[in-house]
């Protein structure tokens, strides 16, 4: 761990662009961060443990559903929301990934496409953290395109009856209700969104094993043989693939200051040991050339993510955000946290590998990251397909 | 129990340090925090006011850029807040501090006035005490605990080597705070949402004008200390340089 305090990334005054309140949210979550998981992390990323004694405290200080309205949610601005799942990700990914599912894959959906009645069951008990969710739209067979997708919903009284598999489900085996994307036979294979208590009958989730990364999250694979859900479970208001790439941009803005926290966290690890390591005639390699060449590419990319993450935001607070745009602040700054990472790994040597240094579990997580909530290519090609008008899917 | 807590915004503990240009003190453009001292002092009238009811209301004086001490104190739940503006009160001395919070509170009733022990950055630890002074009222300084009696308050205060003193104090009364006594609660992401809505009093310093004197104290120069390292060469025999290197560190250092 690093002797010297983090103080944040800000080169060309980021800071002035915030108001008061967005800066105090990022200052209370990198408070709470600092004091509560960063202690704790490395030993949850070795033992690949949730540190789900965080859920609580997360949940008193408003993390869940935060820019929700109303059932015992913040209301946060869009930027706000952003620099809290940066200072969470500055901490860890995995954990970053456990508020994300919970607020924005599925609190969203249920504030979204939900009944009062579900609102008022599930909202106001996953904010508190008192139940927990999870999102299952990818299959073993169907990761980018979900379309393809094999569950079935079928409709049989006044019940649905779910067959299918889901994979790479986060939260999966800690999760208290699942909202599940299934095709429903009698309304032509259309796409819909179905609330499904983890306890019912036939359902079953297993925990994948062997991660090289998000190992302080649970990830899971889902089953489901003939699980009978009231009618009442289904969410009126989804319809067509629409309605989870809905949830999924709301997770992938999050996911674009998210992968900043990581830079951050690569970007000031590597600062505060290039100034102590010395070597060459007893100077700090900070000195070097080389060095310094690779601290400025992260510190001008990070400033340029800011940027790009910031504009979105605002676009967004306007309702005036497309998802490209939020396509591209994903892509752009995950694949950099990435490349911070292996920056920095590269000034730390040696000890660039160990877990005495935050960089090789931000580094196998962002691996994760640059993959899930839609692939770094396929949001190439959705860029692609807004620029040129043809689609290359 | 209605609870003023005093608090100042001070450049962050751990910031590199610019001096203005006449040397007097340091730039505005650095980074700035909460008072530390002054963080426990409002989390004791939280507490205070969870146990006995009342109101917490937080007063600052400083530039615009001290308005963020305030709302991080509304948004963990203090109820209002009282910020005197104007960049003059950055250069005040501590008895002109506490004449312009005096005058500023003068058309309120306080069961109990808080300020930290001392800032973080001046560290004159005087200001809480003068204010009382003005008042009028009994003060205790280096405050460790604070229980309510039938008669007004019993405190604690922290002396020197380990010993501690408790102390009956009546009502109204000024406490300064030891940093450390209580653990600081975290501002809740709907708590800087609702503070948006708590009343935020300005007070001008024309308003407070008439009240202030002339400094009685002030800066003459702030500076780095200078490094000075000086290598001294013993010459001479063995038996002779460890003679002459024992006197040194004897009477010299006297580390030995």
């Amino acid at each position: 761990m690093s002797a010297i305090k983090f103080k944040g990334v800000d080169f060309i005054e980021f800071d002035s662009l915030l108001t008061d309140d967005e800066r105090l949210v990022r200052d209370t979550t990198r408070k709470f961060i600092e004091d509560n998981l960063v202690p704790i992390i490395e030993e949850c990323n070795r033992a690949g443990r949730f540190p789900r004694e965080l859920v609580k405290p997360m949940a008193e200080l408003g993390f869940f559903g935060a820019s929700l309205k109303g059932y015992g949610c913040a209301g946060m601005g869009n930027v706000e929301y952003g620099l809290m799942t940066q200072e969470l990700e500055r901490g860890d990914s995995g954990v970053r990934s456990f508020v994300s599912v919970q607020s924005s894959l599925v609190m969203y959906p249920i504030y979204t496409f939900g009944t009062e009645e579900q609102k008022q069951t599930w909202l106001p008990a996953m904010q508190q953290g008192e139940k927990l969710g999870c999102f299952g739209l990818t299959e073993p067979d169907f990761g980018s395109n979900p379309g393809g997708m094999r569950t079935r919903a079928r409709k049989s009284g006044k019940e649905y009856v779910l067959n299918g598999e889901k994979m790479w489900i986060t939260s999966g085996t800690i999760a208290d209700v699942a909202v599940i994307w299934a095709k429903v036979e009698e309304e032509d294979n259309k796409v819909r969104g179905f609330l499904v208590e983890t306890d019912r009958p036939g359902f079953k989730a297993d925990d994948v094993h062997g991660k090289w990364s998000l190992r302080a999250s649970v990830t899971s694979g889902l089953s489901m043989q003939d699980v009978r859900i009231p009618e009442a479970n289904l969410l009126p208001g989804t319809g067509g693939l629409k309605s989870p790439l809905m949830c999924l941009n709301q997770a992938r803005f999050g996911i674009s200051w998210g992968a900043l926290g990581a830079a951050m966290s690569c970007y000031d690890t590597a600062l505060q040991y290039s100034l102590l390591r010395k070597q060459f005639r007893d100077q700090p390699i900070a000195s070097h050339q080389l060095i310094q060449e690779k601290l400025v590419w992260m510190i001008s990319e990070i400033t340029k993510g800011q940027l790009l993450a910031l504009q979105v935001g605002r676009l967004k607070d306007q309702g005036k955000v497309q998802h490209q745009h939020i396509s591209m602040a994903k892509r752009n700054n995950v694949w950099m946290a990435l490349e911070c990472a292996r920056m920095a790994r590269d000034i730390l040597g040696g000890n660039g590998i160990a877990d005495d240094y935050p960089i090789m579990r931000h580094m196998m997580n962002l691996e994760s990251v640059k993959t899930y909530e839609g692939t770094h290519d396929v949001h190439a090609l959705i860029i692609g397909q807004s620029i040129t008008g043809i689609d290359a899917f | 129990m209605k609870i003023l807590v005093c608090m100042k915004q001070v450049p962050q503990k751990d910031a590199p340090l610019k001096l203005n240009e006449s040397g007097t003190w340091i730039r505005e453009d650095v980074s700035y925090e909460v008072n530390e001292p002054d963080a426990y002092a409002l989390e004791e009238a939280l507490r205070q006011k969870e146990k006995h009811g009342g109101e917490v209301v937080v007063i600052t004086s400083g530039p615009a850029r001290a308005q963020q001490v305030l709302r991080e104190a509304l948004a963990k739940g203090a109820d209002r807040a009282i910020h005197l503006e104007d960049d003059a009160f950055v250069g005040l001395d501590a008895l002109n501090t506490a004449r312009a919070f005096a005058a500023a509170i003068k058309d309120e009733q306080f069961d109990l006035i808080f300020t930290g022990l001392q800032s973080d950055d001046y560290g004159f630890a005087q200001t809480g005490v003068i204010l009382a002074e003005l008042l009028g009222w009994p003060h205790a300084t280096i405050i460790m605990q604070i229980e309510k009696n039938d008669t007004g308050i019993r405190v604690k205060r922290e002396l020197e080597a380990g010993f501690f003193q408790f102390v009956n104090m009546p009502l109204p009364a000024v406490l300064t705070i030891q940093s450390g006594i209580n653990k600081l609660r975290y501002a809740t992401l709907i708590g800087i949402k609702q503070a948006k809505n708590k009343p935020m009093r300005k007070v001008a310093l024309a308003d407070v004008q008439s009240a202030l004197t002339p400094n009685l104290q002030k800066i003459e120069r702030l500076y780095v200390p200078q490094k000075t390292k000086k290598t001294e060469t013993l010459d001479g025999p063995p038996a002779e340089i460890a003679k002459k290197l024992v006197d040194k560190l004897r009477n010299e250092l006297r580390i030995l």
